[in-house]
């Protein structure tokens, strides 16, 4: 009996001195430092679910967006994407690959946002590629065509 | 493992390119015909003078080795820009650069 708390405890304190290690060297961070992830928008397989768990169903048509995306993409697995706005006030993006296995690509909360953000995603076939941008409290869309030769989703 | 950056910025401009295999979970390979798991950055944060000015989510639709450029009101030479980066197995990475 004693003996057994006795390995308990020196296990304890060597499994401590390792993680207090750890954290010293930078290898284990205590708390998260970086926002959370919205599994179930991340995780939706229609791109109308994707909008819905953002709270973007409702966003409007918008000529002040406009999303830049070549006609046709060779590769699916990397398609340039441009999000230029003359919208004030930006305070978020999404991105979607409307035709996605998992359409939510990327969602981004700005500030002193200048009107112009640029990534490169997937796409698995020929599909609209929406952005979503919330400026001024308002929800705002538009959408451009990318016709996908060979996809990149798998 | 690390997640490696690299960065510019400048003329209100900041440009990321992370190296990062950006796995969706849903490829299979092509010897074994097993899933590879997913495996790619979650979260992204992009600071100036410590202020946030992008905070990303992203998904397995990113392509490989992660981009972005975007455009920032008021940067000026000199403004310390920080990113740091998580994926979803717990690897993050961080870079940081002043503004030319």
């Amino acid at each position: 009996m004693m003996n057994t708390t006795r390995r308990l405890l020196l296990r304890s304190a060597a499994s401590a001195g390792l993680i207090a290690t750890a954290i010293a060297a930078g290898m284990l961070k205590p708390g998260r430092v970086l926002a959370d992830w919205d599994s179930v928008a991340f995780s939706a397989t229609k791109a109308a679910d994707a909008l819905a768990a953002i709270g973007a169903s409702s966003a409007a048509s918008s000529r002040d967006i406009v999303v830049k995306a070549p006609d046709i993409a060779e590769n699916g697995a990397v398609v340039p994407v441009e999000v230029v706005t003359t919208l004030p006030d930006v305070e978020s993006i999404a991105i979607l690959g409307e035709k996605n296995p998992f359409p939510l690509v990327a969602l981004y909360t700005l500030s002193d946002f200048d009107g112009f953000l640029s990534t490169r995603i997937k796409m698995g076939q020929t599909a609209n590629v929406r952005a979503v941008v919330k400026a001024g409290g308002k929800l705002y869309t538009a959408t451009k065509e990318v016709k996908v030769s060979v996809g990149g989703c798998g | 493992m690390a997640i490696a950056m690299r960065i510019r910025a400048g003329n209100g401009d900041i440009r990321v390119l992370m190296t990062h295999p950006s796995e969706n979970g849903l490829r299979k390979d092509a010897k074994s015909g097993q899933l590879i798991p997913a495996h790619f950055v979650r979260n992204m944060s992009v600071s100036v003078n410590g202020k946030t000015v992008l905070d990303g989510q992203l998904g397995g639709g990113m392509s490989k080795d992660p981009y972005h450029a975007f455009k920032v009101k008021g940067m000026k030479t000199g403004d310390k820009v920080v990113v740091t980066a998580e994926d979803n197995t717990g690897d993050s990475g961080s870079i940081e650069t002043r503004a030319s």
